[in-house]
């Protein structure tokens, strides 16, 4: 069951104290008290009503339609006579077989034609009861009851800050905090205990943080950090918003167990894994079981084989017009939104699939008007056909490119931000499939015809790799052999690359600027507006180094750069002991790292540092769990506003440096003011103690030291007769020993 | 700064004590022996041989002429310091925690451990200051430990007043010294986390105590009052009160050994931690241990502080003298 809510501050907009996420009212307004076995009657209605000889024929022709769904029988079906016993009443009761049946029937044949003049409605019996028993319904039409209106919290008020400070929350023990990030020392905005059960997400806008608990998911926002949205969805274990923050994608491990009756998930949704969200509505738009990845399920001892789970499996669209999903090695299913419909109500075919990814952002394509989102996947090769890399143009299906591979034994493909290039990262074997190398197939999507560049003469294969966003660089770390029963990892070594100078707009070919070698570095991290980076070690035991680099340094190019878009520089390395978890705020202008107790128990804690690698904060905390920087919203911000900032970037920088000294200097007042009440509380106490104790003292006769503090007195006159006594000390510092010619 | 490292003792330290002038160092150990050095090179002054199992405690009188010490092996022994000899052997029926002389020498209290339906007792024994005179055999006073959870640490306040025992349970008591009744009891420590050290101001009217809670909290004698608090990331098994004028307190722990899964000597945070008495910000630490610090004790004079750690070194150094308020 899910922790209490209990501690939680009472002002903060909570309408429920106990333990579970309340859905009694609407389980209230949608209850359900079946009686025994009626659930296998329907009533059907709008009947002809006919004398008692034609009432034969009536039911045999009623029960055509009606065993068309379901199994009845004549003797099933029941109509009454009126009380002269003349004429039908006009409507008859029918036993199915089964409850589904019945249920079936009510789909099937509710209003639809008997004939010309009949319509019939079809209605569960127990649906009959339950809506039609007197004084369920009002016989007058009273119109709906609109609420007053009530102004929302404005969603977005963080943006507001007139310091545009970012956020952050922080979630370590059983508290989840949210901060002002300052570079002194953060502001708590709300802290709230057991707000999540296992952890906590911002939608990628930073609208919503996402809570999660055994039920289903909550979403949180406005200043009051009020509950905005909440979704049922028993044992969920992971979320996934769509970009533009309108839907959700929930998953459990273990498929839901849905009972009739439930307020807000179907009978459709029992025994399903996943379900997609509208988020406005709190509705679910449909829900899917998860997919076996093909493979054997059990290992060669039998033990069944774990699988990872692809996440997300569902995988949206830029503008989130489409949401996609891969049975691996056969198919993709595009769906459609709003409706989630599978698109052309099928599934595309593409035999061997392995991965896919979206374009981050709409492609401009070259000549292409028309609206349309890509996709990129890779095939591996089956039988005498080349591994393939191919694009997909949405919604025409038309393949707009393929690239033919060899000897491939993995790919990953990596989109650019602006979806200006896809770099697919292939791994290929040598012919005796002994030694292993990568090459990149950069895909240009916005120059005519899609041209490929390959990057290749890459030592070792590539463990990682990282476009600039919004940019054209990248950085990639490969890692050699690993000597076979070696128990550490081989050691790597960085490359950067950015395109040569080229004429007018276009852009030069990729060329490597460095490679930095002898490194265990594997993680990269742009930062959000590309230039920056930090390459980092992360979960070794050994090593924990974050270097920070910059792609423009702003000083003398080295002449052998000179035909580069780049001048890289390392700025700093800074040492983060047991560092899992790096991230860039959104303004890029702090890194922090942090140690989490879900990968290790080793100094768990946060570091604070400066995009340049300068360390601002240094906080351990016991069971530090999670970092995560409220995202923004994209900048509204025209192109020349943008540009017209950076021209007077002195003058706003002035602005800043102003407000930050007075912050500090008032945070310095404010310390040493601290300090000096503190010792003149202090100092105050001990005059009073002492002052009792010389007195207390004094009562009882005794001297005004005690035995033990005239120890420590020292009598002048022995001080003067005091012996002296010299030690000597010898130490050999160092010994050098140097040969004379 | 260079620290003094003390080799003498085979096992780990349990407890280390400055005499009153600060000139002479005595520790105890795991290892069945007092020793006792000379705090201004670290040269042995000697050992009191006799003890028959681990010691945990040793105190010495104001005049540093008398020497008590306790251990697992039952008894408190009482020497005399300048020739280690023997003076008198009281016995128990469990095993000997703490001994601690009041502030004027003339009387010794004892902590015995409860174990095997035995309670845990606070025992108290008139002295008499002369190294040629025999030592009553029978306690002035005898605390029972009853309704409350065991004793792990016991001392006099200012003018023999109370005495302030430190419990299993995280709490401090006060009786009364000349009846045993007990005065007050003051959950001070995180519920259950056991009270490990508690050391005395100069004049005794404010005491430290440590705790596996991970603080050290300073208490006023007559009041119980927690007066500052002292929060590190690591069980503490020490804690000691630099004198006047430095306003420092100086902590002492680290993860027991047990529960040290690494080795790494970065894990255990086996350091000493300075604290400012008064601000209660941590102002430095000083590594040198690779075990957990078992002892952290303060030259009266303020010159020098002494701790002692699992491992069995026993370290010295002079008190950084960088920081001033």
């Amino acid at each position: 069951m899910a922790p209490s809510f209990e501690q939680l501050d009472p002002e903060t907009e909570y309408e429920e104290g106990e333990e579970d996420i309340d859905y009694t009212d609407l389980k209230e307004q949608y209850d359900v008290r079946m009686e025994e076995g009626l659930d296998t009657f329907i009533v059907i209605d709008g009947l002809p009503k006919v004398p008692p000889g034609s009432k034969d024929k009536l039911v045999k022709f009623l029960l055509r339609k009606l065993t068309s769904v379901g199994k009845t029988k004549e003797e099933n079906v029941y109509m009454p006579m009126n009380e002269a016993g003349d004429m039908t009443e006009g409507f008859a009761f029918v036993e199915y077989e089964t409850s589904a049946q019945a249920a079936a029937a009510v789909k099937a044949l509710h209003a639809t034609a008997l004939d010309k003049k009949h319509t019939i409605a079809v209605n569960k019996l127990t649906d009959i009861e339950r809506y039609g028993r007197e004084g369920r319904i009002d016989e007058t039409y009273n119109p709906p009851e609109i609420e007053p209106f009530a102004e929302k919290e404005h969603l977005r008020w963080w943006l507001g800050d007139k310091e545009g400070r970012d956020q952050y929350v922080m979630y370590h023990g059983e508290h989840v905090g949210i901060f002002w990030n300052e570079t002194a020392s953060p502001e708590q905005v709300i802290e709230r205990d057991h707000w999540t059960e296992s952890f906590v997400q911002w939608s990628p806008k930073g609208t919503y943080l996402t809570s999660m608990h055994a039920q289903g998911v909550q979403l949180w926002g406005g200043q009051n950090w009020s509950r905005q949205k909440r979704f049922m969805h028993p044992g969920v274990n992971l979320v996934d918003f769509s970009p533009d923050e309108r839907y959700l994608t929930t998953w459990s491990h273990r498929p839901m167990v849905v009972e009739e009756g439930n307020p807000i998930l179907s009978l459709e949704e029992d025994g399903k894994n996943y379900i997609i969200w509208d988020i406005a509505t709190s509705k679910p738009l449909r829900s899917f079981v998860t997919l076996d990845v093909p493979g054997p399920t059990q290992d060669a001892e039998g033990n069944p084989v774990k699988k990872k789970i692809q996440w997300p499996a569902f995988k949206w669209s830029a503008d989130a017009k489409y949401v996609a999903r891969m049975t691996q090695g056969q198919s993709i299913s595009v769906y459609e939104l709003p409706r989630m419909n599978l698109m052309d109500k099928t599934s595309i075919k593409i035999e061997g699939i392995m991965d896919f990814e979206w374009s981050p952002a709409a492609p401009h394509r070259d000549n292409i008007k028309e609206y349309e989102q890509l996709f990129c996947y890779w095939t591996p090769e089956l039988g005498s056909n080349p591994a393939k890399v191919g694009l997909m143009s949405i919604p025409s299906k038309e393949v707009v490119r393929t690239r033919n591979l060899f000897n491939v034994s993995d790919a990953k493909l990596h989109w650019q931000s602006d979806a200006a290039y896809v770099c697919v990262k292939v791994d290929r074997h040598s012919k005796s499939k002994k030694t292993m190398a990568t090459n990149l197939e950069i895909f240009r999507v916005r120059e005519k015809g899609v041209p490929v560049e390959v990057v290749d003469g890459l030592e070792g294969t590539v463990i990682n790799f990282a476009w600039e966003p919004h940019g054209d660089r990248f950085v990639l770390i490969t890692a050699g052999e690993v000597p076979q029963g070696a128990a550490v990892p081989p050691k790597t070594a960085v490359s950067f690359f950015c395109p040569e100078k080229a004429k007018g707009t276009a852009v030069g070919n990729f060329k490597l600027i460095r490679t930095v070698d002898k490194k265990n570095n594997n993680a990269i991290h742009w930062g959000p507006n590309g230039r920056f980076v930090v390459v980092a070690t992360v979960l070794n035991s050994q090593s924990y180094d974050l270097d920070f680099w910059d792609f423009d340094f702003e000083g003398e190019k080295e002449e052998k750069d000179r035909d580069l878009t780049a001048n890289l520089m390392l700025m700093s390395t800074a040492d983060h002991y047991g560092v899992t978890d790096i991230e860039w705020d959104p303004s890029g202008r702090f890194v922090a790292s942090s140690a989490s107790v879900w990968k290790h128990r080793m100094e768990n804690g946060y570091h604070l540092h400066t995009f340049s690698g300068t360390v601002l904060r240094e906080e351990p905390l016991e069971g530090f769990k999670q970092w995560a920087w409220r995202p923004r919203p994209e900048r509204l911000l025209s192109k020349d506003e943008m540009k017209n900032v950076r021209k007077n970037l002195r003058e706003y920088s002035k602005q800043f440096d102003e407000i930050d000294q007075a912050k500090k200097s008032s945070a310095n007042k404010a310390v040493v003011e601290g300090r000096r009440a503190m010792l003149d509380e202090w100092l105050a106490w001990r005059e009073r103690m002492q002052a009792d104790l010389a007195m207390e003292r004094e009562d009882m006769g005794l001297p005004d030291l005690s035995e033990e503090q005239q120890a420590l007195v020292v009598d002048e006159e022995e001080e003067q007769e005091g012996r002296e006594v010299e030690e000597v000390f010898e130490e050999i510092l160092d010994e050098v020993e140097e040969v004379m010619d | 700064m260079r620290p003094i490292l003390l080799q003498g003792h085979e096992r780990a330290l349990t407890q280390v004590k400055f005499s009153k002038e600060g000139d002479l160092l005595f520790s105890v150990s795991k290892d069945h022996t007092v020793c006792a050095w000379y705090s201004a090179n670290g040269e042995r002054f000697g050992t009191y041989k006799g003890h028959q199992g681990a010691l945990w405690t040793v105190d010495v009188d104001p005049t540093t002429t008398l020497l008590a010490s306790g251990g697992a092996d039952n008894t408190i022994r009482l020497w005399e310091v300048r020739t280690g000899r023997l003076l008198k052997t009281w016995e128990f029926s469990t095993s000997i925690k703490r001994v601690e002389f009041s502030e004027d020498g003339r009387q010794l209290l004892g902590v015995t451990e409860k174990r095997m339906n035995q309670l845990s007792t606070v025992i108290v024994y008139d002295i008499k200051q002369d190294i040629e005179a025999e030592q009553d055999d029978e306690p002035a006073l005898r605390i029972l430990v009853d309704e409350l959870p065991k004793v792990t640490v016991a001392g006099f306040s200012y003018l023999n007043k109370y005495i302030i025992t430190g419990h299993e349970d995280g709490s401090v008591t006060q009786y009364d010294a000349k009846t045993g009744e007990e005065l007050h009891n003051s959950p001070s420590h995180e519920d259950g986390m056991q009270v490990t050290d508690l050391q005395w101001s100069a004049d005794r009217t404010y005491f430290i105590t440590s705790s596996k809670d991970k603080t050290a909290k300073l208490h006023a004698s007559d009041s119980l009052d927690v007066l500052k608090t002292y929060t590190t990331d690591t069980p503490l098994n020490s804690a000691a009160i630099t004198p006047d004028p430095v306003q420092y307190v100086i902590l002492g722990g680290g993860q027991a050994a047990m529960d040290v899964t690494t080795t790494s000597a970065r894990q255990g945070k086996f350091e000493a931690r300075f604290y400012h008495k008064v601000f209660e910000e941590e102002i430095g630490r000083v590594r040198g241990h690779f075990g957990p610090l078992n002892y952290v004790a303060v030259d009266p004079t303020g010159k020098c502080y002494a701790s002692g750690g699992e491992d069995g070194y026993e370290v010295e150094r002079e008190k950084e003298q960088g920081i001033r308020f």
